[in-house]
């Protein structure tokens, strides 16, 4: 079920750099070729198989995570799209091992071939230093109460045994790169005195000053305001690709998932229900969720009657029905199969759906159909 | 061409935090602050102030009043009751600091490790305060003076346990409060080992609180600990002490010769008002920044 597992670990060929990166994913623009004759296909930096998260809701545990399985090669950006409650930040928590206590955890996270789950103590420290992580709300991730240089080099200097010196004038230099200029003021101040934009751009500085390889992005610029959030993905995307590191790019606009990264990961209801090459996913969708999440989406150069919508209403994950197709109630396309068994997550055209009538339903699903009937037969 | 005007930039306050937050207690914090200060300065260089011995006794000049050299007069063995006060103020100010340090070094370590870990290590900790609750400060002395025999050093000990429960209680809500805060998340994804994040981060956001604590216990502590030598258990005559003081010259109250009991009594209590004044702003404080 694993997509790596797949197209996996026959070839190792050179490690991925941002070259590659931007060079795949305008490949994909135009040609797209299956798994199998996928060129330079590296072993993933993250690889999470199975991952299966229950929590105690209202006095039961259930599952909010149900067989997620992804990976991320180096130098990689992967989308994460879903709507609120589907598990995206959780997955994110989860590769962090930042979940809540009580959290009951099955499958696997292997980073850099080292098993995530068992790591403790120092092992676990030097993973995350591996792993940066940009939040949704800057404001509320950093300490107030310290100054911008002191956040900026902690890391640094207590991890990494980097001088003070040294770390505040590589602080500095970063700071220029993610277009702070005033880089020496700025260190000198408190969170309090900068804009919500420029906080993230710090945070971003500071999650890139460690030299991680990954970077774990949980929706960075839902936070902001909209003339901020071009500026601030741009220059995320740059310095990502300058830098050659891989990205879990977590998000609920499925545009800004596809102009961002190589490939996205769809989430309904604790599960991924569809992998697709970026460029594809808004128009050759695989599963019904995504083209209804494509479909919903307002055209900006005409005035809509009504705007399209999925009908009833998300469900978190622990309330998807266990052994059916957690969007069978919502979906347009459903019939008695669907509700038969929980699909599994199957190779199709490139990507993958967890659709039971995905080969069905092929060529079906572009948005500008699905808008139309809601139902195709 | 054009001139660049200097932009006017906010500062945070220069001199340290110790002033901001004296600033803010306002005319009573800042007189309270001034009392402190001079019993300390007493406290470090008294026993050189003094003027006359204050050990020496002349019984021949027991409970005689005040005179031009001797500004309280002499107490029950005749001794210097000013000099006695000025060499008094060492221990009776340091008993109760060694207090206050013992019990806000423990108490906040418990309090935040119990808030760290969470779950069982922090039941486990609860109650071990919640049973300690239970014991009074001064039975604890005299059980302590009992068992290691009297003196400051086990008062203060005992003292510093019986206060511990005390400070872990309210550390431990404000340290849980900021545990829970994304930025201390944000710190952990970044690698920092916990006590990094407790030491760099949790203690020092935390620090009003324990500044508070500390200066409500220290009045706790200074009377608590006259008591103890007042019964006799705690610092030993003829050693100078206002508690010791209180409870030798309390025979001259009958008599009509009240001035060195009042004496020490009176900085005692100055102290100690001084120290709850400055406590309750510093709370207030640290509260209404929250």
């Amino acid at each position: 079920m694993s997509e790596t597992k797949g197209r996996g670990a026959a070839r190792t060929g050179e490690r991925g750099t941002s070259d590659e990166g931007r060079r795949r994913s305008e490949a994909g623009m135009g040609r797209w070729v299956g798994p199998g004759s996928r060129e330079a296909s590296t072993a993933p930096l993250l690889e999470v198989d199975g991952l299966t998260v229950r929590l105690r809701v209202e006095g039961a545990q259930r599952a909010v995570l149900r067989d997620v399985s992804l990976a991320v090669r180096p130098g990689e950006a992967l989308g994460l799209v879903g709507e609120s409650g589907s598990g995206k930040s959780m997955t994110a928590r989860a590769i962090d091992r930042l979940l809540p206590r009580g959290a009951e955890v099955s499958g696997q996270i292997r980073f850099d071939g080292a098993d995530v789950m068992t790591l403790a103590g120092a092992g676990l420290r030097g993973y995350r230093n591996g792993v940066a992580m940009i939040f949704q709300d800057p404001r509320a991730h950093v300490n107030p109460v310290r100054r911008i240089g002191d956040f900026m080099t902690e890391a640094l200097r207590t991890n990494l045994d980097v001088p003070a010196g040294e770390a505040y004038r590589r602080a500095a230099d970063m700071l220029g790169q993610v277009g702070i200029d005033d880089g020496e003021r700025r260190l000198r101040q408190y969170p309090h005195e900068l804009s919500g934009g420029m906080l993230q751009r710090v945070m971003i500085a500071a999650a890139l000053l460690t030299e991680p390889k990954l970077l774990l992005a949980d929706e960075p610029t839902t936070a902001l305001d909209v003339t901020t959030q071009a500026e601030v993905m741009a220059i995320l995307d740059d310095l990502r690709r300058e830098f050659g590191l891989a990205m879990l790019f977590i998000t609920h606009d499925l545009e800004l998932a596809a102009a961002i990264c190589d490939r996205t990961a769809v989430m309904y209801a604790g599960q991924i229900v569809e992998v697709r090459e970026s460029a594809l996913l808004h128009d050759d969708p695989l599963h019904p969720y995504t083209a209804a999440l494509a479909a919903a989406r307002p055209d900006i150069a005409q005035t809509a009657h009504r705007l399209a919508a999925i009908p009833g209403r998300p469900l978190s994950a622990f309330e998807a029905p266990e052994d059916e197709c957690a969007f069978a109630p919502r979906c347009p396309h459903a019939r008695d199969i669907c509700r038969e068994a929980t699909p599994e997550l199957i190779g199709l055209d490139g990507g993958l759906s967890r659709c039971a009538r995905a080969a069905d339903l092929r060529g079906r699903l572009r948005p500008e159909l699905a808008e139309g009937g809601q139902s195709d037969d | 061409m054009s001139t660049a005007i200097p932009l006017v930039t906010v500062q945070a306050p220069r001199g340290g935090r110790a002033v901001g937050l004296l600033r803010g207690t306002g005319a009573a914090g800042i007189a309270s602050a001034a009392v402190i200060l001079a019993a300390t300065v007493v406290a470090v260089v008294g026993p050189a102030l003094a003027p006359f011995s204050p050990t020496l006794p002349n019984l021949a000049l027991a409970f005689v009043g005040p005179t031009g050299a001797h500004l309280f007069g002499f107490d029950y063995e005749g001794r210097d009751v000013l000099s006695r006060l000025l060499a008094g103020a060492q221990s009776s100010m340091l008993g109760p600091l060694a207090v206050v340090i013992g019990a806000l070094v423990i108490g906040t370590l418990l309090a935040v490790i119990a808030a760290w870990r969470r779950g069982m290590v922090d039941a486990v900790i609860s109650s071990s305060l919640d049973i300690l609750f239970a014991f009074p400060g001064i039975l604890l002395a005299v059980l302590a003076a009992a068992v290691f025999g009297a003196g400051l050093p086990a008062a203060s000990i005992s003292l510093a346990i019986a206060y511990m429960p005390y400070v872990a209680r309210v550390l431990r809500g404000a340290a849980l409060k900021e545990r829970s805060q994304p930025y201390v998340a944000a710190l952990e994804v970044q690698g920092a080992s916990a006590t990094s994040i407790c030491l760099r981060h949790i203690v020092p956001n935390v620090m009003p609180l324990i500044v508070a604590q500390a200066t409500i216990l220290f009045g706790y502590a200074m009377v608590d600990l006259a008591a103890i030598s007042f019964l006799g258990l705690g610092v030993q005559p003829p050693a100078a002490n206002w508690g010791v003081m209180i409870s030798e010259n309390q025979v001259g109250i009958p008599q009509g010769y009240p001035l060195p009991a009042l004496a020490a009594g009176a900085c005692i209590v100055a102290i100690v008002i001084a120290f709850n004044v400055l406590g309750e702003r510093l709370f207030e404080q640290a509260q209404g920044a929250r």
